[in-house]
């Protein structure tokens, strides 16, 4: 260990990926993670920093430098469950956290050098864990207490599987027929393959969980339903922020134009890439538009590329060092040839007699003063409208809360935007007894903070349960 | 898994489903509709109730057999199970004293009309109820609907049933004799809707219409469903299915309805040759 330490690589252990010429026809995944000897390495690549600077930048508060350790050391089942204290979805966060913003932002040696890969390492660990099955899970004996999640992204599993293993009863509704949530229906297959989001899911299970799919609360039973006639205890809300935004551009309805989730549920969720072997169908054109710059429109972008598209272009009103998405995914994209349109914003949407997209007219942005969010807003120049020539059209420019359960919930105080209000600390709503997380709460955000927040919940609601 | 407790074919490729489904049920008001999957490589598609039965924690459908997914539906018997099944999705209709109201249904549309005429009548309303089929072989529930309605009145394209027209010319003969109608409810083929509203529109009688657009998850998360009503655009599977006619653009939603004809079209042909005669006509008179 010691002699490594002298001569640090500067950078990353190279992980395999899919060749970008193959992969683009193909729905598997990208990053193919690392192997033993390069985990080991990587780990090496660690100054195990006594004020450990990246654990900082992690949102859930991961021991990263042990855990770095214990993968350095070979212990990987080791490393897992260190991990696992505090993140309950290893696998999937491993994939999709944006490292560069949170832990590795952080890392020592990123001042220098390219930071330790962490992200990588936390995969690699709970993938052998995975693999190897030494997750061991104990469950309290039961409490007698019912707790109902609705929803089953990141944050109702998390905070489902913290319950369960309380002893607590704990029963699941989603809306659709497969739990996951974004994880499953909008995070595509390549980025996140659907066993793992599986796995998680029979492991909750295991834990006694049970999931009643098909169940849309709000309609076949409200939030005061499920615990005055039903029984239970206290409820978790965490539906996530699902209603697509549209621009409220001319030709929006026009055949051919998508909002990203419905792009992406046709895609991963009804597996339209299969049609027809599967059922639903989804018609992606020759030239694609995907309107934003998160991950959504990546993902929806390289999609189409999937999909069959000659040319997939995403257009972007602020420029490349904005762009919310994950840096790793804007590098697969530009490596699969998806192209890029900056500092423009579509005026409207053409279509022909058959109502079918011919193009976009577009106006060229400036970047100006720094606004709210101190990123430099986006001035339009006057007259720099030019026409875009495509036949699809997917709008990823952000997605608000489901207004469904706020809606049918008397006594839940909600934000101007339709989030649910609940403290940071406990997940408390202003409804006794009735807890919140994840995307619902903060607006659309990230896989990690909603699976912090189920956990918080489930502390919190373990103390409501318990009279704590 | 969602139990097949009746079916029962009401005229050569028209078939009612009883549906074990007691959550459903337990929340189902007319207006509503679910949306289902028959099988794991199966698409969601959305069906209006056509009836429901709380103490039986049933609901009813009858859905033609159009497509794919609808024929494939109605190889089902009485005892199988349906893979998925969501609801009660969509906003109730409205119902309150309004007076006199029309509720005119067509063709596979003659469903769902039943209970909405069914509660307006039991709110005290007089309702008129007028049904058509292209002809007689397509007609059917007559005797429910004429227990929902106060009065019925029935038509069929060829004439081959009760009087010889479209539903609109015996609309169009209500608001002249009748003069006072407060309230016009119609559900049938988009065509259907769209005349009824262009007739009502001439009378300023205010006039509801059920949309069925395409859908995929019935929750507001999609925008599949997405109409242009009085120049907004609302999903029809949150904010609708029902909306006032007047001010649906009916030329976009016709246009969007077909987006995946070619592929709905490529869908039906493989499955009726993979299947080449299993359907509920049992041996071939489907063709
Ligand atoms: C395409 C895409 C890519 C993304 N990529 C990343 C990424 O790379 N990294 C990252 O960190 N984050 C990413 N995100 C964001 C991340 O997925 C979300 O922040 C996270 O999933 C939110 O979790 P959640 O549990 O709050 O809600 P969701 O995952 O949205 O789950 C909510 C669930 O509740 C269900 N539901 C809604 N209403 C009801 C109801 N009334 N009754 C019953 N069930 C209901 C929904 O069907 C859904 O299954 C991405 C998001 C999308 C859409
Ligand atoms: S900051 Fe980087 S080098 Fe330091 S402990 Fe964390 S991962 Fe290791
Ligand atoms: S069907 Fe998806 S939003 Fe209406």
């Amino acid at each position: 260990m010691t002699e490594k330490k002298k001569a640090i690589n500067p950078q990353k252990n190279p992980m395999s990926v899919q060749d970008p010429a193959l992969r683009v026809k193909n729905f598997n995944e990208v990053a193919l993670g690392y192997n033993e000897a390069a985990v080991i390495a990587e780990a090496g690549r660690c100054l195990q920093c006594k004020n450990m600077p990246c654990r900082q930048g992690c949102p859930v508060d991961i021991d990263i430098s042990a855990f770095i350790k214990l993968a350095g050391e070979g212990d990987f089942a080791g490393a897992a469950k260190k991990i696992k204290e505090k993140n309950a979805l290893p696998g999937v966060c491993g994939r999709v956290c944006p490292q560069e913003n949170q832990c590795e932002k952080y890392c020592t040696l990123g001042k220098k050098h390219e930071p330790v890969a962490i992200g990588r390492i936390e995969r690699f660990c709970a993938d052998w864990e995975m693999a190897n099955g030494t997750g061991s899970q104990e469950v309290a004996p039961p409490t007698g207490k019912k707790v109902a999640v609705v929803g089953s992204g990141p944050a109702g599993l998390t905070c489902a599987a913290d319950l369960a293993k309380l002893g607590h009863r704990v029963t699941i509704f989603e809306a659709l027929h497969i739990p996951g949530g974004v994880l499953m229906y909008g995070i595509p297959e390549f980025r996140l393959p659907k066993a793992i989001v599986q796995a998680e899911i029979d492991n909750l299970k295991k834990l006694g969980v049970e999931i009643q799919v098909n169940s849309v609360v709000g309609r076949f039973a409200t939030i005061d339903e499920l615990m005055q006639e039903e029984g239970f205890d206290a409820v978790f809300i965490g539906t996530g922020a699902g209603l697509p935004h549209f621009m409220r551009i001319p030709g929006e309805n026009a055949c051919g134009v998508y909002s990203a989730n419905e792009f992406l549920t046709r895609t991963n969720l009804m597996k339209a890439y299969l049609f027809p072997d599967f059922d639903t169908p989804i018609r992606v054109g020759r030239k694609v538009a995907v309107l934003g710059g998160g991950n959504v429109a990546m993902d929806a972008a390289r999609t189409a590329l999937r999909l069959g598209a000659e040319e997939s272009w995403i257009v972007y009103r602020r420029s490349k060092v904005e762009m919310p998405a994950r840096q790793e995914e804007v590098s697969h994209a530009e490596e699969e040839g998806v192209r890029f349109k900056f500092l423009t914003s579509p005026t409207r949407i053409l279509y022909n007699d058959d109502y079918w997209v011919t193009a976009m007219e577009c106006l060229q942005y400036e970047l100006g003063e720094p606004d709210e969010s101190g990123r430099r807003r986006p001035v339009p120049i006057k007259g720099s409208e030019f026409i875009l020539d495509v036949d699809t059209v997917v709008v990823a420019i952000g997605q608000g809360p489901n207004p469904l359960v706020p809606r049918t919930t008397k006594g839940l105080a909600c934000t101007k935007r339709g989030n649910i209000v609940a403290e940071t600390e406990t997940g408390a709503t202003s409804k006794p007894g009735v807890f919140a997380g994840g995307d619902v709460v903060t607006g659309a955000a990230t896989v990690i903070l909603a699976m912090g927040a189920g956990r918080t919940a489930a502390n919190s609601i373990h103390n409501y349960l318990t009279g704590k | 898994m969602y139990r097949i407790l009746k079916k029962d074919v009401l005229v050569p490729s028209i078939n009612l489903f009883e549906i074990e489904a007691p959550k459903v049920a337990g929340k189902a008001e007319p207006g509503q509709f679910v949306i289902l999957r028959v099988q794991e490589k199966g698409e969601r598609i959305p069906l209006t109730i056509a009836d429901f039965d709380r103490a039986r924690g049933t609901i009813t459908c009858v859905f033609q057999e159009v497509g794919k997914t609808t024929m494939e539906l109605g190889t089902l018997n009485e005892g199988d199970y349906i893979l998925d099944f969501v609801g009660p999705l969509g906003t109730p209709s409205h119902i309150e004293l309004f007076g006199r109201v029309v509720c005119v249904g067509g063709g596979v549309g003659v469903a769902p009309v039943h209970p909405i005429a069914r509660a307006l009548k039991e709110a005290g309303n007089e309702v008129l109820g007028i049904i058509g089929a292209r002809n007689k072989d397509l007609l059917f529930w007559e005797d429910k609907l004429r227990a929902a309605c106060t009065e019925l009145r029935l038509t069929t394209d060829d004439g081959s049933y009760m009087r010889k027209g479209f539903v609109t010319d015996l609309l169009k003969e209500a608001i002249l004799e009748d003069g006072k109608i407060d309230l016009c409810l119609a559900i049938g083929p988009l065509p259907m809707m769209r005349a009824v509203c262009e007739l009502t529109r001439e009378y300023g009688i205010k006039t509801i219409v059920s949309l069925n657009t395409l859908m995929v998850d019935g929750t507001g998360m999609c925008g599949c469903c997405r109409v242009t009503v009085g120049g907004e655009t609302r999903f029809a599977c949150v904010d609708g299915p029902e909306f006032d006619g007047h001010q649906v653009d009916f030329a976009e939603m016709s246009r969007r309805s077909v987006i995946y004809k070619p592929q709905e079209l490529l869908a039906r042909e493989k499955y009726q040759q993979n299947n080449a005669c299993r359907c509920t006509c049992k041996g071939g008179s489907c063709k």
